[in-house]
């Protein structure tokens, strides 16, 4: 493919520059006939190009993306994107082919009258209401499916999870046994209170800070963001999670892992990409990548942005509790 | 005005020019430069992204200490990344595409002598050229240009701390771009008082071509949102220099907290995409309007639904200006917003299929001319319509969640607004270059121009999709800290080789343009035997543009191939024949 490429561009750039040297002598301007013929047929070409291109990325690049949802949220996200992206691949196929067949169809010929067509109501109205009826139900559905992806009601006695966010990484603290977060601001920052606990709040001594985050499979998980410094984004685009974090402002977000970092390892889909993965890393003489979760900045935010990341694990809920007893609270580590 | 001859300069005809058409020009080629600039640097950051670790000895020359050893530093990275889309937007597709054709055509398609004020028409000019040499003089400043995103969202524009680019740099980003939104207005200002205001005889709003409404609008919108930017600019000014506090607060950088407290930053992503979201539509409707008017002339066939297509241009400067919540679904906002916006961002689907399928159902059964213009005007609408259906996914708040700040709004957006504008902008060039020049360029450069550029774009984007679609955060300045995106390099490179096709093919262009200003075959009156007002102008240039009187006008613009005519096109100003109706 690449070399192909290269072959390419280097019999463009020959043409270029013989075309150009020979512009002196190509004083023609305004199409002719044979230009109406021959450009017509370029763009039923362009048209089988465009079409060709369309399948080969399907085909080529589908095992490059992101496997199925980890999260109960994501599950129905990757429902409402199917059905929006069949929509769209229905409507481009129709416009796209029409366009270019009209273009290779009705291509100039002399003395040819064009049919003098200014207007049709019924077409126009067929081409408001038509649009105008689907997009009230992708709306609809879009709504139904955010109102669900936003909810950070604690009504299922979820996990809150503060994500805080400094240039270039991430800190994670869990609200502990009363399930509350102590409060914080940067002015608090001192020493290892890296995120700025205020310790004079009571329900600060049992939070628990991390460098790794550890979620619940099967538990609602209530995440609040805080940055330090600038802008930052928290991506985990397995769980079709993101949110900005905004300096000064505290941001939440919720999903409800449904896939164990084991269970995910065992997806097809992830085999399927890991192993693409590992082929290109074994060429290159890298040792091979297991599959894990991520949390990575997604708002440009400094030099190391393209480096900002966290791992995340989820665990049966069992684990994931006798993993955080584990940890030390903030009242352990700022005492020491 | 017209009877007596002034007497010009060298400096008031080419320099200092009140003259609409050398105001035009001074446009076009001011953005073609700053055009090259642009996707000059588009073609450093490809090689980046395509070969991370890979030397390039060649770019050190033009980045000098910034890319030491060949290989390019992340910060200069994010500014070449910051400035190339500054340029774009701003300096090439709205400047030169809406300063050149709004300049060009406004009065020859009205039939007016020069604009409203053709004083302030050459201020604006200057003042634009003033904010690109500014803009360029930030790229050799010590730290390095602005180098926080095109969006310059601060606390990271508005400390220098965070990155080298937010200090001096972006002083001179923001001082160019507050000059660049007063020459913008000037410019707009001037646009809406001559359409309204010196419509020659006969010729109605109902009668005047859609390029006309869609400069009107877009001149209106401008007019409603750059403002807000230039108050933004302001503020931010402000926090950076004078410790105000609008835009920051609570912030702890390199061992120390400062002293901003109770700004926000999400109120600075209101004010940008204020104008933001608009400034797409600033960049798409001049483009839209040209390729209405050179799909209608090269199919010589009548635009399709006429009122039907100035109705979507209204509306969708309307729903433009109530939309700007899209891009912040994820920025904190109260979910609720993010449902209001997102019902307005999917009613612009609405005016878009129409203009979309108007356009196409203009090219059935007609007689199509495949002069170069015309090429880039179907281009466009094939764009158009690929980059425009997947806003269907990034306008629905839900599904913008996994693919904000990807690689996939990177795609959509070059798509729709990049790849349409600037072949709108070609086609342009292409179609009124023996207005502005008096010659004619090359038709077979152009054949080859278009259709490298066109595999070449798509090429570029469509691949580019599948990448954000795998979750590759955009403005990464190397995937290789995640093993999760080894899989994405190859199709990086596939990227980046389509993309040095592309860009090689715009020298196709640069080379037909300039040597066509000199040799290209010289014009008749009327070259695309079209209707409008602006072929009834001698080809050589004269002050006031008609020598006589102003023409007067008879019929709507569109009247191709209308039955009982004996040519298939009817000039505006060829009275109706006895018992003819008027379209």
């Amino acid at each position: 493919m690449t070399a192909l490429l290269y072959v390419l561009l280097a019999i463009v750039l020959a043409v270029a520059i013989w075309q150009i040297t020979s512009i002196l002598n190509l004083k023609g301007t305004i199409a002719t006939d044979k230009d109406n013929n021959t450009q017509g047929i370029l763009f039923a070409a362009f048209g089988i190009f465009f079409y060709g291109l369309m399948i080969f990325s399907f085909w080529k690049y589908s095992v490059i993306l992101l496997p199925d949802a980890a999260s109960i949220e994501g599950e129905s996200y990757d429902t409402l994107y199917l059905v929006t992206m069949l929509l769209i691949l229905f409507v481009q196929a129709i416009t796209q082919f029409l366009l270019f067949y009209f273009a290779f169809k009705y291509r100039g010929i002399k003395g040819r009258k064009a049919l003098f067509y200014a207007d049709s109501h019924k077409l126009e109205m067929i081409w408001t209401i038509v649009p105008a009826v689907v997009l009230s139900g992708i709306v609809l559905y879009g709504l139904s499916v955010w109102n669900d992806v936003m909810d950070a009601s604690d009504a299922e006695n979820p996990l809150i999870v503060e994500v805080y966010a400094k240039q270039f990484q991430w800190e994670a603290r869990y609200a502990g046994e009363d399930n509350e977060l102590g409060l914080a601001n940067v002015r608090n920052i001192k020493g290892i209170n890296t995120m700025g606990v205020d310790m004079t709040d009571k329900n600060a001594n049992d939070d628990v800070p991390t460098r790794e985050l550890h979620l619940p499979k099967g538990r609602k998980v209530i995440f609040k963001f805080r940055s330090q410094d600038v802008l930052h984004s928290a991506y985990m685009p397995h769980f079709r999670a993101q949110m900005n974090c905004v300096p000064g402002m505290v941001t939440q977000f919720a999903f409800t892992p449904s896939m164990t970092t084991e269970e995910m390892r065992a997806n097809d889909k992830t085999i399927a990409k890991v192993e693409g993965i590992n082929k290109i890393r074994a060429d290159k003489g890298e040792d091979p990548y297991e599959f894990d979760y991520l949390l990575l900045c997604n708002k440009i935010c400094g030099s190391s942005h393209y480096n900002m990341q966290m791992k995340i694990v989820v665990q049966e809920e069992a684990d994931f509790n006798a993993w955080l007893k584990d940890q030390k609270t903030m009242a352990q580590v700022v005492v020491q | 005005m017209s009877d007596h001859h002034h007497k010009e300069t060298f400096v008031t005809k080419y320099i200092f020019s009140q003259d609409h058409k050398m105001i035009s020009k001074q446009y076009l080629v001011t953005g073609i430069f700053m055009g090259v600039i642009g996707v000059f640097m588009s073609m450093l950051f490809r090689l980046q992204i395509a070969w991370p670790d890979h030397s390039f000895s060649i770019i050190e020359a033009f980045l000098g200490r910034h890319q030491d050893g060949g290989v390019m530093s992340p910060d200069i990275y994010l500014a070449i990344v910051t400035i190339h889309g500054t340029i774009m937007v701003f300096f090439v597709l709205t400047a030169g595409l809406s300063g050149t054709f709004s300049n060009l055509l406004i009065p020859l398609q009205i039939g007016a002598r020069d604009m409203a004020s053709g004083f302030l028409n050459m201020v604006s000019y200057w003042l634009f050229f003033l904010s690109s040499v500014i803009m360029v003089c930030s790229l050799f400043v010590e730290a390095g240009p602005a180098a926080a995103g095109w969006t310059i969202y601060p606390p990271l524009s508005a400390l220098p701390q965070a990155i080298p680019g937010s200090g001096m740099g972006m002083t001179l980003w923001l001082i160019s771009m507050a000059i660049f939104i007063a020459s913008s207005l000037l410019g707009a200002l001037n646009y809406i008082v001559t359409v309204l205001n010196l419509r020659t005889i006969g010729m109605k709003m109902t009668r005047l071509p859609l390029t006309i409404w869609a400069f009107f609008v877009t001149a209106i919108i401008g007019v409603v949102s750059f403002p807000v930017l230039l108050s933004a600019a302001l503020l931010l000014i402000f926090d950076r220099s004078f410790g105000t506090s609008f835009f920051l607060s609570d912030i702890f950088i390199q061992g120390e907290v400062l002293h901003y407290q109770g700004g926000s930053p999400v109120l600075f992503e209101h004010l940008f995409w204020f104008l933001g979201h608009p400034e797409v539509y600033i960049v798409l409707l001049p483009a839209l309007g040209i390729t209405s008017e050179i799909i209608s002339t090269n199919s010589r066939k009548p635009i399709f639904g006429y009122r039907a297509m100035i109705g979507s241009i209204i509306a969708i400067a309307f729903l433009s200006t109530i939309v700007w919540g899209h891009h912040m679904f994820v920025s904190g906002m109260n979910p609720f917003l993010g449902s209001v916006f997102t019902f307005t961002t999917l009613l612009i689907a609405i005016p878009s299929a129409v203009k979309a399928f108007n356009y196409i159902t203009t090219l059935w059964k007609g007689n199509l001319q495949m002069n170069p213009a015309m090429l880039f005007s179907i281009g466009l609408v094939s764009t158009f319509i690929s980059g425009g259906l997947t806003g269907l996914v990034l306008g629905d708040s839900a599904l913008d969640i996994n693919v904000h700040d990807t690689y996939f709004v990177v795609a959509h957006f070059h798509l729709v607004m990049g790849v349409s504008a600037i072949y709108g902008m070609f086609a342009g060039v292409y179609h009124w270059f023996p207005k502005m020049y008096g010659r004619m360029m090359n038709k077979t450069l152009g054949y080859w121009h278009f259709w490298i550029t066109a595999v070449a774009a798509y090429g570029v984007f469509f691949p580019m999709h599948f990448i954000g679609l795998a979750g590759l955060p955009r403005r990464y300045y190397s995937n290789t800290a995640f093993p999760l995106f080894d899989d994405v390099a190859d199709v990086n490179i596939v990227i980046t080789l389509f993309a040095i096709l592309g860009g090689a093919a715009q020298l196709i262009f640069l080379a037909n343009f300039f040597i066509s200003i000199y040799k290209g075959k010289k014009a008749e009156q009327n070259p695309w035997r079209s209707n409008t007002l602006e072929w009834t102008t001698p080809v050589e240039h004269v002050h006031g543009n008609w020598p006589g009187e102003l023409p007067t006008v008879h019929r709507w613009p569109y009247d191709y191939s209308k039955p009982g005519q004996p040519e298939d096109f009817v000039s505006q100003t060829t009275p109706l024949m006895e018992g003819e109706e008027e379209s």
